[in-house]
């Protein structure tokens, strides 16, 4: 069994923590960014989601607020994706290089 | 409580999706007849249920058992069950009747009760499962001196819960009353005694099945529902929509948003609650221990986020279809002259009489069982959070020093449990009248505030010691509880004090008790020159590397 000091030097653990970091950072920004975008739209700007989407009564605060739905849910799956693919392939060599 | 108050209350109503629930918490809610029907499924549940406790029973032995349900749930299992425990009563019966009543502003409550989600798939699920092995509290304290951490993250959790749990109890008694024709005290203590069953003999196993069979009737339910008012109209939004804004006295303003968001600061400081509130929830935070893996625990939240997205989504509809089938219907209302806003028992009730209008006795029986089942899961959930803190962290680890024996440590959680139990049914008789939204708040600012901080500088910033920790998240939790107190929801409509006079002017404290706790926490650790601030950022590499790889973390353990 490895030092953590020896895992730590690692090529692939250094790939690893950046890799995810840098993901899971800019998802989280990228949400954060949607979800206050949207807030700050309800409070300062609630006419412009009442705007008639087209025809019908429909707005498009609708759509937006579904947006605002699924974008979590494909992020989340973005996240997900990307760290069965990548991240636990990086994971199991370096567990298994440390044994 | 009326539509003024409640946009006094403003921003806390908000974060809570209660402010319908809230009309029938103050005591405006009158006995409905006795509902056979309902009670039948609800009884169905409940022994299918104990049937399953007694299951877990036999496999509960071991402390891993009781709390964790040995790490052996999968990843699918655990997303139901996370969105089981989530999915509340609350948020089902009030944002739909929030929908009934003003249409799009329950869009927004919903979209804020789903975006925290994200941010624990992308940064705290998968470092808390390869870190902890029954509590937050694992991890939070993992490089740090244990006593004091594990008595912070103890008072954060079972502040937590407290507040949850009353919330929940009294929710509970006054749904109950509604919904099954019985008297509040009975339906309090019908929960306690349920919840203490589930949870002292089934452990984590019991509880877990509890949410996932919940969750499951709840979706089917909302599922049909939501299907039976979109086939009413071809399955065109815009049908729907033309129609409720015909027959709703609001007309087109139901469409957009309304006024229930005012202030700014308000509405981002709610944001940030609501966000990383979710990221602080003892209970919710403790489920990602009953996987196997990180791998597991991030698919986990993946599940989650889809299956309470997709509820949301229904709520609305289901809201929409209310506006419809039920505001029309002289059948669902005290005066028909009055329209929409004279349904029988409460907007909160807009779900439950609409699956009245789509499905009949029956299927309102059935979806008054599945909320009552609701409340029942989530108090198991809350219960088992606090048990654990008071038997893991306090017991174990505070006054034992981290050497008692497993016997003994389930021993005391299940005292905890009882004890707990106890308390919550004194106390949801107690607090009858106190407003749900108020004390869900003040959970989810104090989860925000304290719990998250503590939990998240633990596990990403090197330089925090133990007393930067303890400083930062204590300036958290009192912060945020005084913050409450002194708003205006609570300093002006609560506690009856003139309009204007409360000290705090905004409706929500996250973003300022959250500021205090990170800064606390940097500023009290870059002044520690302790010979345990050495220590303590010693440890942040070992803890790292077992964070990201989960070289060292408990796995699974034998069945």
């Amino acid at each position: 069994m490895k030092s953590w000091e020896e895992i730590e030097r690692n090529p692939k653990f250094v790939e690893l923590v950046s890799k995810r970091k840098s993901l899971g950072w800019t998802l989280s920004a990228v949400m954060l960014i949607i979800y206050l975008g949207f807030i700050m739209l309800v409070a300062y700007a609630p006419k412009m989601l009442g705007a008639p989407l087209g025809a019908g009564v429909t707005t498009i605060g609708i759509p937006v607020g579904i947006f605002v739905i699924v974008s979590a849910f494909i992020l989340t799956g973005i996240y997900v994706s990307k760290a069965n693919a990548e991240f636990d392939n990086l994971t199991r060599q370096i567990v298994e290089e440390s044994k | 409580m009326t539509r003024k108050t409640l946009s006094l209350t403003g921003a806390f109503a908000l974060m809570l999706a209660t402010p319908a629930l809230a009309d029938a918490i103050s005591g405006a809610t009158q006995k409905q007849a006795t509902n056979w029907h309902a009670i039948l499924m609800f009884a169905a549940f409940v022994l299918f249920t104990l049937g399953i406790t007694y299951w877990a029973a036999s496999k509960t032995k071991s402390a891993a058992q009781f709390y964790t349900a040995g790490g052996g749930i999968t990843g699918f299992q655990n997303g139901l069950a996370i969105a089981g425990d989530y999915m509340s009563a609350a948020s089902f019966l009030g944002i739909s009747g929030l929908v009934y009543l003003s249409g799009y502003d329950g869009l927004i409550y919903s979209v804020g009760w789903l975006v925290g989600w994200p941010i624990v798939t992308f940064l705290i699920a998968e470092p808390l499962r390869n870190l902890g092995k029954f509590t937050f509290a694992d991890v939070a304290s993992f490089r740090f001196s244990q006593t004091p951490i594990r008595v912070l993250a103890a008072c954060g959790t079972l502040v937590t819960v407290a507040f949850y749990l009353i919330a929940q109890m009294v929710g509970a008694g006054a749904l109950i009353k509604l919904l099954f024709g019985l008297d509040y005290w009975i339906a309090v203590v019908v929960v306690g005694v349920l919840m203490i069953l589930y949870v002292t003999f089934g452990g984590m196993v019991a509880t877990t099945w509890v949410q996932i069979i919940k969750a499951c009737l709840l979706l089917g339910g909302a599922t049909f529902m939501a299907l039976m008012v979109l086939v009413k109209f071809g399955f065109s939004p815009e049908a729907l929509f033309s129609k409720a804004v015909e027959v709703h006295p609001k007309k087109l303003a139901i469409m957009s948003p309304g006024s229930l968001i005012s202030d700014p600061v308000s509405a981002i400081s709610l944001a940030l609650a609501l966000m990383f509130g979710t990221a602080g929830l003892p209970h919710i935070l403790m489920r990602f221990f009953t996987v196997a893996d990180a791998k597991a625990a991030r698919k986990s939240v993946f599940y989650a986020t889809g299956f309470i997205g997709y509820f949301y989504i229904l709520t609305f509809i289901i809201g929409f279809g209310a506006i419809v089938l039920v505001s029309t219907n002289p059948e669902f209302l005290t005066d028909p002259a009055k329209g929409l806003a004279a349904i029988k028992g409460g907007s909160n009730m807009a779900a439950i009489h609409l699956a009245d209008a789509v499905g009949g006795d029956i299927f309102l029986g059935f979806i008054a069982a599945v909320a009552f089942a609701t409340i029942l899961a989530v108090v198991s959930g809350l219960t088992l959070a606090g048990a654990s803190a008071v038997s893991h962290d306090l017991y174990a680890t505070v006054v034992k020093g981290g050497k008692a024996n497993e016997a003994d440590e389930i021993r005391v959680s299940k005292i905890t449990t009882v004890v707990l139990g106890i308390l919550a049914i004194i106390l949801g008789i107690v607090f009858e009248k106190i407003n749900v939204a108020f004390m869900v708040g003040l959970a989810f600012a104090i989860a925000a505030s304290c719990n998250f901080p503590v939990l998240l500088m633990s596990m990403f910033w090197r330089g925090m010691t133990t007393k930067g920790a303890v400083i930062g998240g204590f300036l958290g939790l009192i912060s945020a509880v005084v913050g409450v107190v002194l708003s205006p929801g609570v300093w002006e409509v609560i506690f009856g004090n003139p309009k204007g006079s409360a000290p705090v002017p905004w409706s929500n404290p996250a973003l300022v008790s959250m500021a205090l706790a990170f800064g606390g926490i940097w500023l009290f650790s870059k002044l520690d020159s302790s010979a345990r601030a050495k220590v303590d950022k010693e440890g942040f590499d070992p803890q790292y590397v077992r964070s990201q790889t989960g070289i060292g973390a408990s796995g699974a353990s034998a069945h």
